[in-house]
């Protein structure tokens, strides 16, 4: 160890701890709303079994694969930093930005179809249904939207810390930011693995 | 800084997680389509479960982490089983 090390102090644990408690938050918001579904869910169960019928599991199934394989480039990256391959950890932060961006294209032509058939929250074909499709399309809308946002935001930071990276900011000597980056990433992977089967396998 | 090289961690392990990630997906959609009832539900949760540790254990490094990040995890997961758990007995025997 050189006198630059102990100069600069880095506290790896302490960041990546703070981090973690932040996705224990997500984790609960989440919860919450999966708590919502698992009980409407057990009063509606034909409801839901019906209304699920609606969404196609063949794009569900496109943007699973898509959202885990982004979280394989992300942690890629993260190990090429690591190793000061600073080329080979852009390229791989690059692909996960596209395969997040392609995630949200999928989820758009999801949605509008949903909207051209007439489901959407308060849509006149919405609520002239049974109690348990609105609370299915409710809930539908509110957590898969929800996670929507944690992609969109995730993208952001991704594109963020490519710059950094970029720039030096982000090294193989400073790589939490990218770490904690990737920490949130995978997190929003995790909750689509449950959003998949609970709104388009019940069948 | 010699905490540093545990977390190398090879390619060859990310790619295999991420192979064992799709073929779960393959699964989760075919128990699905089988149409066992409320069976193919809990197949599914379970198949979605494994599929979250591979992902909390490999891509999110728990495995390589030290022992208090492993313990704090658990504590969202009590407080969800709590939750959801405690809700259920009300919903079951009202």
């Amino acid at each position: 160890m050189n006198e630059a090390t102990h100069i600069e102090h880095r506290d790896y644990t302490g960041a990546k701890l703070g981090m973690w408690l932040f996705l224990f938050t997500e984790i609960m918001l989440f919860g919450g709303m999966f708590l919502l579904y698992s009980i409407y869910r057990t009063t509606y169960t034909t409801d839901f079994h019906e209304a699920a019928k609606e969404m196609s599991v063949t794009i569900g199934a496109i943007n699973t694969v898509i959202l885990l394989t982004s979280s394989l480039t992300m942690a890629l990256s993260i190990s090429a930093l690591q190793r000061a391959e600073k080329r080979r950890s852009l390229l791989f932060q690059a692909v996960t930005i596209l395969l997040g961006l392609a995630f949200l294209v999928n989820k758009y032509f999801e949605w509008t179809g949903h909207i051209r058939h007439g489901y959407y929250p308060n849509s006149p074909e919405l609520l002239a249904m049974s109690h348990g499709k609105v609370l299915y399309f409710g809930l539908y809308y509110v957590m898969t939207g929800i996670h929507g946002i944690h992609v969109l935001i995730g993208l952001g930071v991704i594109c963020f810390t490519f710059i950094l990276t970029v720039r030096g900011t982000s090294s193989s000597t400073d790589y939490i930011k990218l770490e904690n980056t990737g920490l949130f990433w995978h997190l929003v992977d995790v909750i689509w693995i449950y959003l998949f089967p609970l709104f388009y396998l019940i069948t | 800084m010699e905490e540093k090289q545990e977390h190398y961690i090879r390619t060859k392990t990310f790619i295999l997680v991420w192979a064992a990630l799709i073929v779960l997906t393959a699964m989760t959609i075919t128990a699905a389509r089988m149409r066992m009832g409320e069976w193919s539900m809990l197949a599914n949760l379970l198949i979605a479960s494994t599929k979250a540790s591979l992902v909390l254990w490999f891509f999110m490094h728990l495995k390589y982490e030290k022992k208090i990040f492993k313990m704090l995890f658990l504590i969202p997961i009590a407080t969800l089983t709590i939750m959801i758990g405690f809700t259920f007995f009300d919903i079951w025997y009202r």
